[in-house]
């Protein structure tokens, strides 16, 4: 395989993000995501591009504002308290129908918590991203390549509904290396008739804006978009299925967390064990339907996470509740062993499902 | 013949302002400035959260609504994309001196190539009359209701003169919109200032003092008498920083 390099997670994303034709990248700095920022201020000027360093997450978030409503491919990237400085450009973004790619390589919380990996952001990424009704596309790779797949995606599917995907990762994928193929043919950019461009006195003014001070415009803006969103839940949800044909006992995992599930998953099955993994790769949209399909056979779900449990909903909910659900976690920037997973799937297939 | 003509850059629709506001000077300043250096159709203008929230309704060129105080962060995001076009800011000081502050300054200490009009009229007014940063000592507002103390809140937030100390701003002047010959002299500061960004020179601020007679309580000849009074005695009029105007001397 003589076109792979190995990088770090965080620089895939970079290179993908500029392979896919990102010129514009502001971000402040954090650990552990500052090398996507480091192979930004590198990589840029060579290349006529510009990587800015923004006085704080908000300006940066804003800037990423700023470059969306003239249709530029922008980015910023951050970690979990950079996150939530960002929620309000997460918001207008959404308000004002702008696409844009924001990468959050996840650390321990709350607050200013520690370096360490962690998932506790997926409730941010998948549900509350800002104020008001809305919607990112939360991605979620489990390896370097992913990190890049994903990026090139996350622009694309951005730029085709006009909303933020977000890249949900952790500290472990930021950092680790693997070898990467950056092959891609990166689709062309849908044209943006509503960008702000200058009218050059050709057509009307164009207005990117997310006030609607009458009550039923802005009830009709919100319906509209969640008719997109529907559209996208319908039609946008990926993951992946492993061992899953005969499975009894289904783990959900994503990210660092499915990578030490895998490795619980085939030792349980030279034990005899029936297990199998889905790992949801987009977060929102939740990949429902393997799960719901999942559910006629497993009699138990074990929900892997970096998190005191959030996903786990997700996954109760796909499954309409009606198998048991064990939580396998470790947080603070504390990593599941696969021991530790293997000892819920023993647990799990000696309780057989019962309550 | 044509006596008075609404500028093209300007559109029908109606403003929102009170009487007496001094919104609509500002506007129809910023919107002849456009038409005589003949930019609409390459301007990109950044609206703000407060009482110029709509001003993306009135000027003819594209426009963005920013969130609150970001105007100079979007501005800076749409210039560092756009660099060939024309980028302004109008924010009130609610919005760029309290909200907004830090992405003032970094925009200034950037010299980031955009133009920003800033209206300071001591008060919140879409809000409905809070204290601003710019409230003078004593005003009273819905919440400076005995007065600003400054013991207890602080000194206003002179803009010109602290970001006279900013390197990399280019120009920075105060002006009034209270009579005539100020509203003269305004509109050559705004010219200014959009001709400094076409020439490339970078950060160009123009505060502007600016009557509030709804929220001051005063009526709108009283509010620009007020500024005679009160407004310009405490915020000096005139030009705090021309860098390419100090270089050529």
């Amino acid at each position: 395989m003589a076109d792979k390099v190995l990088m770090k997670g965080n620089e895939a994303i970079a290179e993908a993000a500029i392979i896919a034709g990102c010129r514009h990248y502001f971000g402040y700095p954090i650990t552990p995501q500052t090398e996507i920022a480091a192979y930004m201020a590198k990589r840029m000027p060579k290349i006529g591009g510009c990587f800015l360093q923004a006085e704080s997450e908000v300006a940066a978030i804003n800037m990423v504002y700023g470059v969306s409503s003239t249709g530029h491919r922008v980015m910023t990237s951050s970690s979990s308290p950079g996150i939530s400085l960002k929620s309000e450009g997460l918001s207008y973004l959404a308000g004002a129908d702008l696409p844009a790619l924001v990468v959050n390589v996840q650390r321990g919380g709350p607050g200013l918590g520690g370096i360490q990996p962690s998932q506790s952001d997926y409730y941010q990424a998948t549900k509350a991203g800002g104020h008001g009704d809305f919607r990112m596309l939360v991605l979620a790779p489990a390896s370097v390549q992913e990190m890049a797949d994903l990026t090139v995606k996350g622009f694309e599917l951005a730029d085709k509904y006009r909303m933020t995907s977000m890249i949900l990762a952790d500290g472990t994928m930021g950092q680790m290396m693997e070898p990467v193929s950056l092959q891609y043919d990166v689709k062309e950019m849908p044209e943006k008739k509503w960008a702000t461009t200058g009218t050059n006195m050709e057509r009307e003014h164009n207005i990117v804006n997310s006030l609607f001070l009458q009550p039923d415009e802005l009830e009709k803006s919100n319906i509209e978009r969640f008719e997109r969103y529907k559209y996208i839940e319908e039609n946008e949800a990926m993951y992946e299925e492993y061992m899953m044909d005969d499975a009894e006992i289904c783990i959900a995992a994503f990210g660092i967390a499915s990578r030490v599930a895998k490795n619980a998953i085939v030792e349980a099955r030279k034990k005899g064990i029936k297990v199998g993994m889905i790992r949801p790769i987009t977060l929102w949209p939740f990949p429902n339907k393997p799960f719901l399909k999942a559910s006629e056979k497993a009699h138990t779900f074990i929900s892997v996470e970096l998190s005191m449990g959030q996903m786990i909903d997700d996954v109760k909910l796909a499954t309409k509740c009606r198998g048991e659900y064990v939580l396998c976690n470790r947080v603070g920037g504390m990593i599941p062993s696969p021991e530790e997973v293997l000892l819920a799937i023993e647990t799990a297939n000696k309780n057989g499902g019962a309550k | 013949m044509v006596v008075f003509e609404k500028p093209h850059a300007l559109t029908d629709v109606p403003m929102h302002y009170c009487p007496g506001c001094t919104h609509g000077i500002v506007h129809r300043l910023v919107a002849e400035v456009i038409d005589e250096l003949g930019i609409e159709g390459k301007t990109i203008g950044i609206a703000p959260v407060g009482c110029s929230v709509m001003a993306y309704n009135y000027f003819n060129c594209d426009m963005i609504e920013a969130s609150h105080g970001r105007a100079p962060a979007v501005a800076t995001g749409v210039k560092r994309a756009l660099p060939e076009n024309v980028v302004f800011t109008y924010q009130g000081d609610g919005d760029l001196a309290s909200i907004g502050m830090a992405e003032t300054v970094h925009a200034a200490a950037r010299n980031e190539n955009i133009t920003v009009i800033f209206i300071n009229n001591a008060i919140y007014g879409m809000t409905g009359g809070q204290m601003a940063p710019t409230s003078l000592p004593g005003q009273i507002t819905q919440t400076s209701p005995y007065g600003r103390d400054t013991n207890h809140c602080g000194f206003p937030v002179k803009i010109c003169e602290m970001l006279s100390q900013v390197d990399g701003a280019e120009y920075l002047e105060r002006v009034a919109v209270n009579n005539v010959k100020n509203v003269k002299n305004a509109k050559k500061a705004i010219k200014k200032a959009f001709e400094n960004q076409i020439n490339g020179k970078g950060f160009s601020l123009v505060e502007v003092i600016s009557s509030c007679p709804t929220n001051w309580g005063l009526t709108p000849k009283k509010a620009l008498e007020w500024i005679d009074e009160k407004m310009i005695p405490y915020y000096p009029l005139g030009v705090y920083k021309d860098r390419s105007a100090k270089e050529a001397e």
